[in-house]
């Protein structure tokens, strides 16, 4: 437990110390949560409705995709599992300690979100918070187990960066997150249902606010929850200890089947 | 009871068509210093990776205390420190925070007199990134021997470090020897294996080419002997005199140099004749071939 608390300890210090981490985990989400509260809402008053989930979702997307893989890579690349490795420290710990931490630098800004969006901006507030915060939770690991299969698979920091943003700009696009995704044309809803931020929105929508939605709610959640598990245990699987031996578990490809349960909604939302 | 603390056999390990280490065999009584020298690339650094577990041998057998690294390292983690060549911290992990950090998955208290020990003390609230290369080197000597393991894998500990941290290195390893742990060392430094091993093993393009204690391979070498006299009327200088078992005689500065068979016999001989000149001695020295000569040796042979 002393072990866990201290690894939790440094990992959450990383978070606040690392200026990279620092930016992704609350410079960039608050900024952009002031900036879409004071203009997109007055180009837009229609967006003050998912204002606070879309926020919320942004924010756990750049936490966990955008900020958190590179460092998993550069750990890799620097020799640091090595010490780890020999000192007993298990390849579960690496990925989970982190993959909470940045969570819990997210919900801290969440929080902040959901607290302020209302007041400050006349964002709409969810008519149940227990399914709020539920969602919260469950796409922090959605995000997270996603983000640790990124940091794993990743070569380098390019490559992490660039998987990141295949799934973090069409996130934003055509996740429901500016355009909801009734809005969308059909053609365009597959490719979104592609997307974990898509199933995100939908499950706020659907559950926390009380809307109609395209995606039944409980599908959603247990297509990211799917996710999460499908996502965390591959990247556990295809840990590799050491940039110097490439020898892996298992082909890195491999982490393509996290994307099964997307590809099912996708087929699912086109039936 | 297994008295060896370490035992490899016939360890073959390649990356694609490159043979980094083949057959490599040897073992080390608990308690002892073995060291493994050898020029780069010669493999030393892969085969301690391989007993480290850190990477899969091809063939071969390997025990550390009787279990199998590359299949019970978990039980080793506590029982095993290594050193490695290369490996790092975090960037933003303060040295008390490393030291918390590793001894806590040890399950053993932060042993912050090594720290004072090895001048990181004052450092304790420093980063690593804000470390020097020597401060570096001496935090990872410090983690892998934090846990009292019974075995420590030390992997050139001593480059980049200065002289006072060499010797404080030294006098730890002592130490260690002393309360009974093994140390297995990998270093270029010829004169650290010389001074502190009890026996080591030369690698060569991955193959152990001699194995012994540093004086049996020495003693294997071409068997001279070096005395260098030199005398206040510079006599010998002067005097093409032949003592016995001489091979060669060489004249450096103030000093005449003999290379003998038998040392013994041909001290006596140059004292007495340089008695009989009416001459005296105002310095004698007998060497025995070091360490790194007969490595010289060896490798400009096998090369």
């Amino acid at each position: 437990m002393t072990a866990f608390l201290n690894h939790f300890s440094f990992e959450f210090k990383t978070g606040l110390r690392n200026r990279n981490l620092l930016m992704t985990n609350y410079l960039l989400p608050l900024v952009f949560y002031v900036m879409m509260g004071f203009v997109m809402v007055q180009i837009n008053p229609a967006f003050a409705a998912t204002l606070i989930p879309s926020m919320v979702v942004f924010t756990m997307m750049v936490s966990t995709i955008l900020g958190m893989p590179a460092p998993l890579t550069e750990a890799r690349s620097q020799g640091i599992y090595r010490s780890y490795k020999i000192n007993g420290i298990p390849a579960l710990s690496i990925l989970a300690i982190p993959v909470l931490t940045t969570i819990f630098h997210a919900m801290i800004v969440s929080v902040i979100i959901a607290l302020t969006g209302g007041s400050f901006f006349d964002g709409a507030t969810p008519e149940s918070w227990g399914a709020f915060v539920f969602i919260t939770l469950l796409i922090a690991f959605t995000f997270g187990g996603i983000g640790a299969l990124i940091g794993v698979v990743g070569s380098s920091t390019t490559s992490v960066v660039m998987l990141a943003q295949i799934i973090f700009i069409p996130s934003i696009l055509l996740g429901g997150m500016m355009i909801p995704l009734e809005q969308l044309p059909e053609s365009v809803r597959w490719i979104s249902a592609l997307f974990p931020a898509t199933y995100a929105m939908e499950a706020f929508n659907g559950l926390a606010y009380g809307r109609e939605t395209l995606i039944q709610p409980g599908v959603a959640l247990i297509i990211l929850a799917i996710s999460a598990l499908l996502s965390f245990g591959f990247a556990v699987y295809l840990f590799n200890w050491d940039s110097q031996n490439g020898t892996r578990r298992g082909n890195p490809l491999l982490a393509l089947i996290a994307l099964v349960p997307y590809i099912a909604g996708a087929i699912y939302i086109n039936l | 009871m297994n008295q060896l603390a370490i035992e490899l056999n016939n360890l073959r390990k390649s990356y694609g068509e490159v043979i980094a280490v083949d057959q490599v065999s040897f073992s080390v009584p608990k308690g002892e210093i073995f060291g493994l020298l050898g020029p780069n690339g010669a493999g030393k650094t892969t085969t301690l990776e391989c007993l480290e577990g850190l990477r899969k041998p091809d063939s071969g057998m390997m025990r550390i205390m009787g279990e199998d690294p590359a299949r019970d390292g978990r039980r080793l983690r506590n029982l095993v420190g290594v050193q490695l060549q290369t490996s790092g911290l975090p960037a933003t992990m303060t040295v008390d925070e490393s030291m918390r950090f590793f001894t806590a998955y040890h399950g053993v208290q932060p042993r912050y007199d090594l720290l004072e020990r090895m001048d990181l003390l004052k450092k304790k609230g420093s980063q690593y990134q804000e470390l020097s290369t020597g401060q570096k080197r001496r935090l990872a000597l410090i983690l892998a021997i934090a846990h009292d393991p019974l075995i420590v894998i030390l992997d050139e500990p001593t480059a980049g470090l200065d002289v006072a941290s060499r010797a404080e290195l030294h006098a730890m390893m002592q130490e260690l020897k002393n309360n009974g742990t093994t140390i297995l060392l990998a270093t270029h430094d010829m004169a650290e294996a010389e001074k502190m091993t009890d026996s080591v093993a030369i690698l060569l393009k991955g193959s152990i080419i001699t194995m012994g204690t540093v004086r049996e391979i020495t003693a294997q070498g071409s068997g001279f002997t070096k005395i260098s006299v030199r005398t206040e009327e510079s006599r010998l200088h002067e005097d093409e005199i032949e003592f016995p078992a001489v091979s060669q005689r060489v004249i450096k500065n103030e000093y005449v140099n003999y290379f003998t068979t038998e040392p013994g016999v041909t001290v006596s001989s140059i004292i007495n004749y340089v008695e009989k000149q009416g001459d005296r001695l105002i310095d004698l020295r007998v060497e025995r071939p070091s360490l790194e000569e007969r490595f010289l040796e060896i490798t400009s042979e096998r090369n």
